[in-house]
């Protein structure tokens, strides 16, 4: 019974989150509302007793992502509405619902067939977390290092192109100099795109 | 009556039709982002419950991955699009139209 409430109550909040995130017109209400989506969403995790899911996802989600996004708001300017200039929505629709409908079909076919048997079973006597990591540890150890490394790649890839000319500190010159780069880079600028 | 897996996948296909529908009619490229975030979300939802309900591990591992992939997307993702507003002074998807480096 508390199952069954709280999903209900968690579905239509993640839903309703969600929708803001995408019909908002504003940046910052947009990512507001899928931070609380994500954090919505780990609930499922917990009740579909895989603990060890539902902390990642509010960790690396709503910790990670959702900063790095904040972060990237920053550069842009997130104060002015996002003019949206859709073409022909008829077809946008059409083709969601196609795309949904052959998704439907995808989850569909594994269940209709039903005689699947579990590769790795959970043990219940383990708990989640001891579960998870001996298989995560024995089965999939490649795949968990080759995630490392993506990170790791990801990570420097990041750095070097959002960090571009962050060696200069305008925070430390004198105002003269501030004056002087700023000129240079608007200079760099106009030969470069004229 | 307790809940089975179609519930669970009713509600994740609930919010990859969101993300969806997101990614179809945005054109920002940061929103564009938050909308394959929905989508990314979404799967991991499903594949929680197909775990759950055929005692597998197999579903929560995929998830495990997808978040980390979906983590070092962001990144990259984020890096290239500061780049570009840097250059062009826009986030609009039709501003990448133009195929000349």
């Amino acid at each position: 019974m508390f199952e069954m409430v709280a999903f209900y109550i968690f579905s239509f909040l993640t839903i309703v989150m969600f929708l803001i995130t995408v019909m908002s017109k504003n940046v910052l209400y947009s990512l507001s509302s899928l931070a609380a989506g994500m954090i919505f969403i780990s609930a499922f995790f917990f009740l579909l007793d895989a603990d060890f899911l539902g902390v990642v996802q509010i960790v690396v989600y709503t910790g990670a992502v959702m900063a790095l996004y904040a972060f990237g708001m920053m550069f842009f300017d997130s104060i002015k509405d996002v003019k949206e200039s859709v073409i022909n929505p008829k077809i946008t629709f059409v083709l969601s619902g196609l795309i949904a409908l052959v998704i439907v079909a995808v989850f569909a076919a594994p269940i209709i067939a039903d005689n699947i048997s579990a590769y790795y079973p959970i043990h219940k006597e383990y708990g989640n977390i001891q579960d998870v990591g001996l298989v995560l540890f024995t089965k999939y150890l490649i795949p968990f290092e080759v995630a490392a490394v993506m990170l790791l790649v990801a990570m420097i890839g990041g750095i070097i192109l959002a960090g571009k000319k962050m060696d200069v500190s305008i925070t430390t010159m004198p105002e003269d100099e501030i004056d002087a780069y700023k000129h240079m880079i608007e200079e760099t600028k106009d030969k470069r795109w004229h | 009556m307790a809940l089975i897996l179609n519930d669970y996948l009713i509600v994740s296909t609930i919010i990859f039709i969101i993300g969806l529908v997101g990614v179809l009619r945005r054109k920002n490229l940061i929103m564009l982002f938050f909308a394959t975030e929905i989508m990314l979300n979404a799967v991991n939802i499903a594949l929680a419950a197909i775990s759950k309900f055929h005692g597998d591990l197999t579903g929560q591992m995929f998830a495990f991955f997808i978040v980390a992939i979906a983590a070092s997307e962001v990144a990259i993702g984020l890096g290239l699009l500061i780049l570009w507003y840097k250059r062009y002074n826009t986030i609009n998807l039709d501003s990448l139209q133009n195929m000349k480096g």
